[in-house]
């Protein structure tokens, strides 16, 4: 969503402002209007929104307790004891590893499968989309509409280890080995499995949105591209991909913001955060901190954290799109 | 902006497209092959789970650990009543209902006004609390859990209804209004000119006038909105834990109890209830939301 903002920041002077002959008299009509429309959602946004994020820094810098006991400055001593907590390191890791293969992952299989959609009939004549494109569409992004913590518990079915579909499937297929084999419970396996899941439940939705975008791209290029020789592999590297390189920030930016949070699928997969803590994630970490352990001050000082390192998440994508050349308008 | 992103061709290039007669080669069918098998592939790992939870919603505990393959030895909707009574799916069902039509109403309400009110007049501080906005779409959710919670501590509103509604409508806010914020930007000014020439107020040119003008945008938005309420997580867990339970904290009770005592059959019976109706509201609108999905993000 971030990347939404500064295409559409509001332009100053122009044709935005109402006649200026209205402007001058200030009605009743006029102030009752904008107290209400603009003052009650600025309210409730500023109380819910606005003042928890402020209070949010300024608790990080108490020793806060909980509910009788006082609040003292402590100044960083907080992070402090972040910074030196293994298990919390160890959970920022797990973020970090899912900030650098959940959004490559589930952009490179979207960016196929819209491919397979799009351009995946004829090479001559005009460009079109395969036989059966909508179904396939339909299906794939279905998973976007259930609620996460749903999907969590289907794949947590779907893991069991005596009574689950997939080893159901494997030891169907022979492979007797994974009769009982606990996909969530092993350490080698329970993160790559809990990133399945979460590729699972948005590579539909990319995928719409890269088909939307290959559809916005001019035919004619397509066409020049194939009379200049090119083959279907080098259209989508040196054409579809540059098109969409806007398309694929965002894709980049929603996921990467998603795994540095990842706490529903988590919490749904392996609520303790999994074998070895192999799956827990900072989200799940501050949340127990806050509302088991009663540590609020310290639980504060991890939400800064998680924001702070979304926010260097977001400047990286932005930069690297930047520096590769993003911007560049391909077509002329 | 087209919402349309279906694969049909332009009828001009369809006509353009017979008189070539193109011809398939035979790269063009390995390819057509290649495509489809992986898009089936695809299909079949999207659909095999769940029709494989639905087949499980109708045996007995005993049949789902005996084989997760076999049929139930007796069809019926035992699991369903159980799911809906017993594991409480029934009545979080219903107070999701209220909570997210209360907080949606509210928000659109808001939100258009909100949207209007930056997008068509100039004041003092409007890019102000447009930015103030846009923060509330950059930050986590997280940093704002903690003092969250004693915001509504303090005003007595943990663990009610109308304090998940607050706080829901608070959070999708930001989205409502920088969506909405280019529609509003986009509609022609000589209507509001007229409006205000035959005597309408602000209130009447907005509610008479631009609303109607802006419904394509708010079916988006609230289409968005829906889903995203719908299936909040963090907020109930956070803020209602001891409250009226809605949809998203029962199906998690499932999740926490790990395996001890849960009645499985009515495990999967409770994820086909969530989920069936989603799935009928999607089809039947799916156009539209795929439409917005190209909509709203490349904007």
């Amino acid at each position: 969503m971030t990347s939404l903002a500064p295409k559409t920041q509001p332009k100053r002077g122009g044709k935005s402002a109402a006649p200026r002959r209205r402007r001058k008299r200030l009605t009743w009509d006029k102030v009752s209007f904008m107290a209400v429309f603009l003052g009650l959602p600025l309210v409730i946004y500023v109380v819910f929104v606005i003042s928890p994020f402020v209070q949010a820094f300024s608790y990080s810098l108490t020793n806060w307790g909980g509910f009788s006991q006082t609040m003292n400055f402590i100044g960083f001593d907080n992070y402090k004891t972040l910074f030196t907590d293994d298990i919390f390191m160890h959970a920022l890791r797990n973020n970090i590893l899912l900030a650098i293969i959940l959004p490559i992952v589930t952009i490179v299989l979207a960016l196929l499968l819209a491919t397979f959609v799009t351009i995946g009939g004829s090479s001559k004549g005009q460009i079109r989309g395969i036989r059966g494109s909508s179904f396939y569409r339909i299906v794939s992004f279905f998973p976007y509409v259930i609620p996460a913590i749903v999907i969590g518990l289907i794949w947590l079915q779907v893991y069991d280890p005596s009574a689950g579909l997939l080893n159901g499937l494997l030891t169907g297929i022979g492979l007797d080995n994974f009769k009982s084999f606990p996909w969530l419970g092993r350490e080698q396996t329970a993160m790559g499995a809990s990133i399945i899941v979460i590729i699972w439940g948005f590579v539909g939705f990319y995928m719409v949105l890269f088909v939307a975008g290959i559809k916005g791209i001019p035919a004619e290029l397509f066409e020049a591209a194939r009379i200049d020789g090119a083959g279907r592999f080098r259209t989508l590297i040196s054409l579809t991909i540059p098109m969409l390189r806007d398309n694929i920030q965002t894709a980049y930016i929603y996921m990467g913001i998603l795994a540095l949070d990842a706490f529903v699928y988590m919490q749904a997969l392996n609520s303790g955060g999994g074998p070895n803590n192999s799956t827990l994630v900072m989200s799940q970490k501050l949340f127990s901190t806050a509302f088991t352990e009663g540590k609020f001050g310290l639980a504060s000082a991890m939400g800064v954290v998680l924001a702070v390192i979304t926010l260097i998440f977001s400047g990286i994508v932005f930069v690297v799109n930047h520096l590769t050349g993003g911007n560049k308008d391909v077509s002329d | 902006m087209a919402t349309d992103v279906s694969t049909s061709l332009p009828p001009q290039q369809g006509d353009r497209l017979k008189l070539r007669k193109p011809k398939s080669t035979s790269g063009d069918k390995a390819v057509g092959a290649v495509s489809h098998t992986m898009l089936i592939l695809w299909s079949l790992i999207v659909i095999l789970p769940l029709l494989w939870v639905a087949l499980s919603s109708f045996k007995t505990s005993s049949e789902i650990f005996s084989s997760p393959f076999s049929l139930p030895a007796k069809w019926g909707f035992n699991n369903y009543a159980k799911a809906w009574t017993t594991a409480g799916i029934g009545s979080a069902f219903l107070n999701s209902v209220i909570l997210v039509a209360f907080a949606l109403a509210i928000v659109m309400v808001l939100g258009a006004m909100c949207a209007y009110v930056l997008a068509r007049f100039k004041f003092p501080g409007s890019r102000a609390i447009y930015y103030l906005m846009l923060a509330g779409l950059t930050f986590p959710i997280f940093l704002a859990i903690v003092p969250l919670f004693f915001i509504l501590k303090n005003l007595g509103l943990l663990n009610t209804l109308p304090g998940l509604i607050i706080t829901y409508v608070a959070f999708a806010l930001p989205f409502t209004v920088f969506f909405l914020f280019s529609f509003f930007k986009n509609l022609p000014h000589e209507i509001t000119e007229a409006a205000s020439l035959d005597g309408a107020g602000e209130w009447r040119t907005f509610f008479q006038v631009m609303l109607p003008m802006a419904k394509p945008g708010l079916a988006s938005v609230a289409i968005f909105n829906f889903l995203g309420l719908w299936n909040q997580f963090l907020i109930p867990i956070a803020i209602n834990a001891a409250g009226p339970k809605v949809i998203s904290q029962a199906m998690a009770s499932f999740a926490s109890q790990a395996g001890y005592n849960v009645d499985f059959g009515s495990l999967f019976a409770a994820v086909v209830i969530t989920v069936v109706p989603v799935l009928v509201v999607y089809v039947i609108f799916q156009r539209q939301l795929q439409g917005s999905v190209s909509q709203g993000t490349m904007k």
